[in-house]
């Protein structure tokens, strides 16, 4: 059974947001992000797994290190999301506004 | 009519919970109506093209609503909305679900709280204010439940500036 990570879930702790504010400048290994954290190597090791499995984190080989990095597109898609939910209010909330005035016309 | 109306909205994606402000130009007690009764509800409630279509509404405490958002190709998308609470012509909240047609729930849902007030508008006029807060379980299921949106999306983009040029007189 494939289980889905919750993309939000994922944001939703600061350590994990950390690391995406942390990577997002420039590339890094896994021990260079570790060191930025006084929480266990393990503990940080967990969360780049989580953001990697949301596809937040992309890796990357370079020799023989791994290097970690922002996907773009999956922090853009977010973004699209909530502009798409933003417009449904916009829209429905202009289509409210026709409606009132119908309305009050009516009364009159 | 005022020239701009207050809209806002706003994410916090750590709290898994949406704000939304809006102002209308009515007073409090027809803008009450529009959100709490079934006739005015199908009207507006779901973004063109798609159609509202209520099946049954009972605006009481423990009552639902449950509803269809119907595409221009005739799709049903149903969810039922539980009031969990009342306070009339000032706050309502009700559980969201999506469900099939037989009203079996989906969940994760969401929960909604509506709350209006009283504002005066800067030439005088009575506006009321309704803000809106969205707390989702799973902000994720909704970006799915999004998709279905897309394609009326783009039409509605072509709509949109048109519907903001009507909408006011």
């Amino acid at each position: 059974m494939e289980v889905r990570r919750d993309v939000f879930q994922a944001i939703a702790d600061p350590t994990r947001r950390a690391i995406l504010l942390l990577i997002a400048a420039h590339s890094m290994t896994p021990n260079a992000i570790a060191e930025e954290f006084n929480t266990s190597r393990q503990a940080v090791s967990k969360h780049i797994q989580i953001l990697t499995e949301c596809e937040l984190v992309k890796q990357e080989k370079k020799g023989r290190e791994i290097y970690y990095h922002i996907n773009a597109t999956k922090m853009k898609e977010i973004d699209k999301w909530i502009e798409q939910f933003k417009r449904i209010f916009e829209t429905q909330f202009n289509q409210l506004d026709k409606v009132l005035s119908t309305i009050k016309k009516q009364k009159k | 009519m005022t020239s701009s109306l207050l809209f806002d909205f706003t994410v916090d994606k750590a709290a898994k919970t949406v704000y939304v402000n809006r102002e209308f130009d009515a007073d409090l007690s027809l803008v009450w109506d529009a959100f709490t009764k079934q006739e005015i509800l199908d009207q507006w409630w779901a973004p063109h093209p798609f159609v509202s279509k209520t099946k049954f509404m009972d605006f009481k405490v423990g009552g639902r609503r449950f509803y269809a958002m119907v595409s221009p190709e005739g799709q049903e998308r149903w969810a039922i909305q539980r009031y969990t609470s009342i306070s009339p012509k000032t706050n309502f909240k009700f559980f969201n679900a999506f469900a099939d047609k037989d009203e079996n729930p989906e969940l994760p849902g969401s929960e909604w709280d509506f709350n209006f007030s009283e504002q005066t508008g800067a030439d005088g006029y009575q506006l009321t204010k309704v803000s809106v807060t969205i707390y989702n379980e799973s902000l994720e299921r909704m970006e799915r439940v999004m998709d279905g949106f897309r394609e009326g999306m783009a039409m509605m983009m072509n709509n949109l500036e048109n519907l903001l040029s009507t909408s006011k007189k």
